[in-house]
């Protein structure tokens, strides 16, 4: 571990984890919401060509590789603005277009480039310098903070745009912004996990946070903690084990994703069993029922027939003892 | 200003439709402040299109449309105008609290800059109060049943108090017990001066509650007057049509209703 500190290369390469690993779920669960889990990917292929142009002009591929991807970002949102059936087509030729120029440009410019090549689709967190560290922990910073200010609209719109449209919500600038940030994180987490396995961290962090939790607030917090987990982690086993840093995270997001999942099934049994269902009702019980209710901690419970009912997922549940289970014991003022 | 227009709702001639595509036209349309209108047709007949209309949701092909006051394009504050949709996707691909749903109805009257903080959960307590579901705020909407969920939506539209409140079918999947309450809501609402457009198959729900009756058909306006002139006008199109159980001897003037009521 000290040793591992001690190296200087090891050091940028853990901070770089940790930015990755905070900021690409904090996008990713949007894209989640939005049924776009792959988007990531597409955009990633297109940050490929941003990189080959850096890569032949001998300018930083980083810097082009923004400006591609930030590109392909707002060229989906306004594709899937206009909503047509050949939006999806149009996608498809973006995603493949970007990856293919990328490989032609990168061999045009130099054959000895592909070990390059291999270092963005893949990653190469240990090359990467102390000014490109501080560049993206500055991407970072803004990308979750914009994520912070806006997360609530951002929830709206990608949860149901035609409401949000008729509450009068800026639809199609908040798409345009999320996109920005998704291409924004594609090419900070370039360097650490690599273009073509980005995706994998902006999605299965979320994925392992919804089986632990029916509040979006909590899941989003789950998320960032699964994700710094599996980045920062993973940067450290890969020097252990001597394994590819970017593959090695993301098979450690999905071992963290399966021990969620087991947690969340656990958890469900467990509860099943220490809680007891009332018998069925002919009725459902509330404020105009006629029958008493008492607050009972974050619910009410009903009396009547000697019975304490309090609602739990579609039946009740007695409550004459105290063995029962918090719906959400989250506050939900997000 | 001092004067508030009475008209909330305004179309002269005015056409709805998908894609340059028309679906409604030729509507004349005017509601006054308070009122209660029921709209009332077959399916695909053109409801949903019309009261998007109201909203920007449908394309506004041709004529006049104004609400409350204002050309639709220009009217800003678009809390105002409250929705219920007919279909629903609460939350996308991941899951949320009943609170955090509702919650979203009340982000449009707050500046970007400023998330809703913790003064944001007294009004959406109580719009859930208000259809029933106040010990259901914190449970993940996913787990409550299809008339739940609708009711769900409903408290989102009512959360920043709309003066307009645009509904689509809001009791389609809800219980009777549910269904009275619900009319309960709306004749409240109703009484407080809110004005109301409502999408409904059952008429019957709302006895009591709706003043005027609108009926769409193949995209026109084919009924727009009281719940006691439309039965007449069913009875008329029953007679024209020289068949059917509402017989020339009127005996079923007074149901009311389409056949989908009972
Ligand atoms: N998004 C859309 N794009 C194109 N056409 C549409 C769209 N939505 C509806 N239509 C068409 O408009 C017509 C009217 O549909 P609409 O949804 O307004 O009917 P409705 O009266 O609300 O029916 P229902 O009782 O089934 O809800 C239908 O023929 C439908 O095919
Ligand atoms: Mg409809
Ligand atoms: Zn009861
Ligand atoms: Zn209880
Ligand atoms: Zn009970
Ligand atoms: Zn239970």
């Amino acid at each position: 571990m000290s040793e591992m500190l001690s190296l200087e290369f090891m050091r940028t390469a853990l901070l770089a984890a940790l930015c990755v690993g905070l900021v690409a779920p904090m996008v990713g669960i949007f894209l989640v919401q939005r049924r776009l889990s792959l988007v990531g990917d597409g955009i990633g292929h297109v940050a490929l060509a941003g990189v080959a142009v850096g890569v032949a002009t001998q300018n930083s591929p980083v810097w082009s590789a923004l400006v591609a991807a930030v590109l392909a970002s707002v060229l989906i949102e306004l594709v899937r603005a206009r909503g047509r059936t050949s939006g999806d087509l149009a996608l498809a030729l973006m995603f493949y277009g970007g990856i293919a120029a990328g490989v032609v440009i990168i061999n045009r410019a130099d054959g000895a480039q592909t070990g390059t090549l291999t270092g963005f689709l893949f990653g190469s967190i240990t090359t990467t310098s102390r000014e490109e560290l501080a560049l993206f922990a500055a991407l970072s910073v803004v990308i979750a903070g914009v994520v912070l200010l806006l997360r609530q609209r951002f929830f709206a719109v990608a949860g149901d745009e035609e409401y949000a449209r008729a509450s009068g919500l800026p639809v199609l600038a908040l798409n345009i912004v999320l996109g920005v940030l998704t291409a924004v994180t594609v090419v900070v987490a370039m360097r650490v996990i690599g273009l073509l396995l980005i995706s994998a961290l902006m999605v299965i962090p979320n994925a392992a946070a919804q089986q632990l939790s029916g509040s979006f607030r909590a899941a989003g917090r789950w998320a960032v903690g699964f994700g710094v987990l599996a980045s920062v982690g993973g940067v450290m086993a890969s020097y252990q084990l001597d394994t590819a840093a970017g593959g090695t995270v993301v098979l450690l997001a999905i071992a963290v994703f399966v021990a969620a999942a087991l947690a969340g099934s656990l958890r469900r049994a467990l509860a099943r069993r220490r809680h007891r269902h009332a018998e069925r009702h002919l009725h459902e019980h509330g404020p105009d029922c006629g029958h008493a209710a008492v607050p009972h901690g974050d619910h009410v419970d009903y009396l009547h027939d000697g019975h304490r009912h309090a609602a739990h997922e579609g039946h009740y549940d007695e409550h004459a003892d105290e063995a029962h289970v918090q719906p959400e014991p989250e506050e939900a003022n997000r | 200003m001092l004067v508030r227009s009475t008209e909330v709702v305004r179309l002269h001639q005015a056409a709805f439709g998908y894609q340059g595509r028309p679906v409604v036209t030729d509507v004349d349309l005017s509601v006054r402040r308070g009122e209660v209108v029921a709209v009332l047709g077959p399916n695909g007949s053109g409801k949903t299109t019309l009261v998007k209309g109201l909203l920007g949701l449908s394309e506004h092909l041709s004529g006049e449309v104004s609400v409350l006051g204002t050309p639709l394009a220009r009217l800003r504050d678009r809390t105002r105008v409250g929705y219920v949709p007919q279909r629903h996707t609460l939350t996308g691909g991941v899951r949320a609290t009943v609170l955090e749903v509702v919650l979203t109805g009340l982000l449009s009257s707050r500046p970007w800059w400023r998330p809703l903080g913790r003064d944001a959960l007294t009004p959406a307590l109580a719009a859930l109060d208000t259809v029933g579901l106040a010990d259901r705020a914190r449970f993940d909407v996913e787990t409550l049943s299809g008339g739940q969920q609708r009711r769900v939506l409903i408290a989102r539209a009512l959360v920043a108090r709309p003066e307009v409140l645009v509904m689509d079918e809001p009791t389609a999947g809800v219980d009777r017990t549910s269904q009275q309450v619900l009319a309960g809501v709306l004749r409240r609402l109703g009484e407080a001066g809110t004005t109301m457009v409502v999408v409904t198959h059952e008429l019957s729900a709302l006895r009591g509650v709706v003043d005027r009756i609108v009926e769409v058909d193949s995209g026109h306006l084919t009924y727009d007057g009281t719940p006691e002139g439309y039965a007449v006008h069913q009875a008329e199109l029953a007679r024209a049509a020289g068949r059917g159980p509402a017989a020339p001897d009127g005996r079923h003037t007074r149901t009311g209703e389409t056949g989908g009521a009972r």
